[in-house]
């Protein structure tokens, strides 16, 4: 099996009535994700349209109940989402998936110790999700289609860059074991090292990309990660090189990371730790390509 | 979103920070007659949101009306790193025997809430955490609980105060975590804390920045955003719920996701072009922010050929092909069109311009390599 998600995944989707909800709960099911339940407070018992056999709940725990469902995928609005987030961990679901945007940071704060307190796995928020196309199954926003099975995983702080790179690693031949977007967040329930720590150990991934983004300190905490306890290869892509200097925090931004966020300091981090950066996304598959053949 | 010094001053008051009195001068006079309100030696500092206005000559010391004249004088139609000075704050001065830092924000590395304190506050600060972060006192702390009075006075005494002042530092500290919890702030920071000679502490500056996902619950927040300080363009983009950021080059360009928006001004960059502008359309933009999009692109005169770059995942490519051609209709001026159009509902979205006359390219290499070539 892969990372984090296969065959087993019994996906419930929060706030399946709405517009977002309904469309990528339908192409999930097309994608091959079983898709067993929608949540909605207040639109118990409606039809979803496309997904006949889907029944929509109140709450999570009757979800579960009736369904044994294991994980969720949420499209709530931001002001309500971090409070789906604790219903999912009060219902014990394994995966919670966060696709909302716009989640206020202090309500992530109150989440985190619930979280960690818990046996639940919580990706994002805002994020595009996790897909594994050999096990067929994908949940989040990903366009399925860009897919193809293959032993290269994928880890990314941002949605649509890691489309990107996974269409180069379709086209190139390679696939992908797994793509994780991991949200772009300041406050994320997974991080860059929890996926790592998660590739390194999959028979089925031989090697990684990585993609980051200027600002805060993941991708300098991930450089360490890789040069300590990764043996795959790993190749990246930072994002931002040519951006203008982040408009400043103030002071305590610097003072709390230690480091300026930049995208040149990221790279040099990475580069010590052997990873091999690319200018482009395309070029980031390109070296990876050349070490695994 | 950054509050100014003014407003934050109060809101910091209202949670019972002991921060001196001032008032706002839009011209010389007005700061002569704060000066000659409070008597005495005064502070006249540019009220900007910019950081550095120190050491940019945007804070000056008075002794009188006359001289705060000047010093607002001088400080007045200053230009802080792009911001122009238009009001002044005047405050009595207070007398500095020790300067102490403290600030709640957000650690990402450890996905908590922190209260940071230093013994040795002021401008110089950052190069203090750089050289000896074991000079930084914190607390990590559950928003849900807030910090414990014991956390609190361990971290007073740790700054060297004595016993009566630990007592006035804990109330500061609770003051300015509650200022943190219920403003939704991203950062509230004294810098610096005062301890003056007679041993009393005084909070002579306040920075308070928001969380700009909490805007919408925080109305009263939200009113004392300052729409002069910002890009127009910027404002306007926000309006219609897009990220936009002006910049020097040729290229406009219109993304979704902040992290493949940045990766294009990248990749034109790397095939010799200059990106003119940071664009995220958003998540699940439909055909009308497609078209608002396009038009603050366009009214950036510099703009020369626009790259539209989108890999639909919430974001379906339909709709975007729909707002572009929308867009090219009501387009003010003609300038070449790069699309590069892939993902959720890519093909009904690629049908849409093909009929309409535009070839879509695949590869955004491609795509960046024709942009650059349109603009030679």
């Amino acid at each position: 099996m892969s990372i984090l998600l296969d065959t087993s995944a019994r996906v419930v989707v929060q706030g399946i009535t709405g517009r977002q909800g309904t469309f990528h709960a339908q192409r999930m099911a097309e994608a091959g994700t079983n898709v067993v339940a929608g949540v909605t407070p207040g639109r118990a018992g409606a039809a979803v349209d496309g997904l006949p056999g889907v029944p929509v709940f109140n709450t999570m725990a009757e979800a579960v109940s009736d369904t044994g469902a294991n994980a969720a995928c949420i499209f709530v609005p931001p002001p309500f989402a971090a409070d789906a987030i604790l219903e999912d961990i009060a219902a014990g679901l394994e995966l919670i998936v966060c696709i909302t945007e716009g989640i206020p940071t202090i309500d992530m704060l109150r989440v985190m110790p619930m979280l960690q307190a818990s046996s639940s796995r919580l990706i994002g928020p805002n994020c595009p999700g996790i897909a594994v196309p050999g096990a067929n199954v994908k949940v989040g926003i990903m366009p399925w289609e860009i897919h193809a099975p293959g032993r290269v995983g994928v880890v990314s702080r941002s949605g649509t860059l890691t489309y990107e790179v996974v269409q180069h690693l379709t086209d190139s031949g390679l696939g992908q074991s797994a793509a994780v977007g991991i949200g772009g967040d300041p406050i994320i329930g997974t991080r860059f090292t929890d996926v790592l720590e998660l590739f390194e150990q999959d028979d089925e991934t031989d090697g990684i990309v990585l993609l980051g983004e200027i600002g805060g300190g993941d991708e300098e905490q991930a450089a360490r990660f890789v040069r300590e306890r990764v043996t795959k290869p790993v190749s990246a892509f930072i994002a931002g090189k040519t951006a203008p200097p982040e408009r400043r925090m103030g002071h305590a931004g610097a003072i709390v990371s230690g480091s300026e966020g930049t995208a040149a300091g990221k790279e040099a981090a990475l580069r010590e730790a052997g990873v091999r950066v690319g200018d482009t996304p395309r070029e980031a598959v390109e070296l990876l390509a050349a070490q695994l053949r | 979103m950054k509050v100014h010094e003014s407003d934050a001053r109060q809101i910091f008051a209202d949670r019972g920070l002991p921060v001196p009195p001032s008032r706002v001068a839009t011209t010389p006079n007005e700061a002569a007659a704060a000066a000659a309100e409070f008597g005495g030696l005064v502070v006249v500092k540019a009220l900007v949101l910019a950081g550095g206005r120190g050491k940019a000559g945007g804070v000056k010391l008075a002794d009188g009306a006359e001289a705060a004249r000047d010093a607002a004088q001088q400080i007045l139609g200053l230009d802080i790193r792009g911001e122009g000075v238009r009001r002044v704050l005047v405050a009595p001065a207070v007398d500095i025997d020790r300067e102490i830092y403290l600030g709640v924000t957000i650690d990402r590395e450890r996905q908590s809430a922190v209260v940071m304190a230093s013994a040795a506050g002021g401008i110089d600060i950052e190069e203090v955490a750089a050289a000896t972060p074991e000079a930084i006192q914190r607390i990590e702390f559950d928003v849900a609980r807030g910090v414990e009075a014991w956390q609190a006075r361990a971290v007073g005494f740790a700054l060297g105060l004595g016993g009566r002042q630990v007592l006035s530092f804990i109330r500061i500290l609770d003051g300015l975590v509650r200022v943190f919890m219920e403003c939704d702030a991203s950062l509230a920071e004294v810098n610096p804390l005062v301890v003056s000679p007679d041993g009393t502490l005084w909070a002579i500056d306040a920075k308070l920045n928001i969380d700009d996902n909490a805007l919408g619950r925080r109305p009263e927040l939200e009113q004392l955003r300052d729409a002069d300080a910002e890009e127009p363009a910027e404002a306007r983009a926000r309006d219609a719920g897009i990220s936009y950021i002006k910049l020097d080059g040729d290229i406009g360009c219109m993304v979704n996701g902040a992290g493949l928006a940045m990766a294009t001004m990248d990749v034109v960059k790397h095939y010799g072009g200059e990106p003119a502008n940071f664009l995220d359309v958003g998540g699940g933009a439909g055909a009308d922010r497609v078209s608002a999009a396009f038009a603050i692109i366009l009214d950036d005169p510099n703009v020369r050929a626009v790259f539209v770059n989108i890999f639909g995942g919430i974001t379906r490519a339909d709709e975007v092909a729909r707002g572009v051609l929308a867009a090219r209709e009501s387009m003010p001026r003609a300038v070449p069109l790069v699309v590069r159009l892939m993902g959720t509902n890519e093909a009904e979205g690629l049908r849409l311009l093909a009929d309409a006359g535009i070839q879509a390219e695949r590869s955004m290499d491609a795509a960046a390599r024709l942009a650059v070539e349109a603009v030679q």
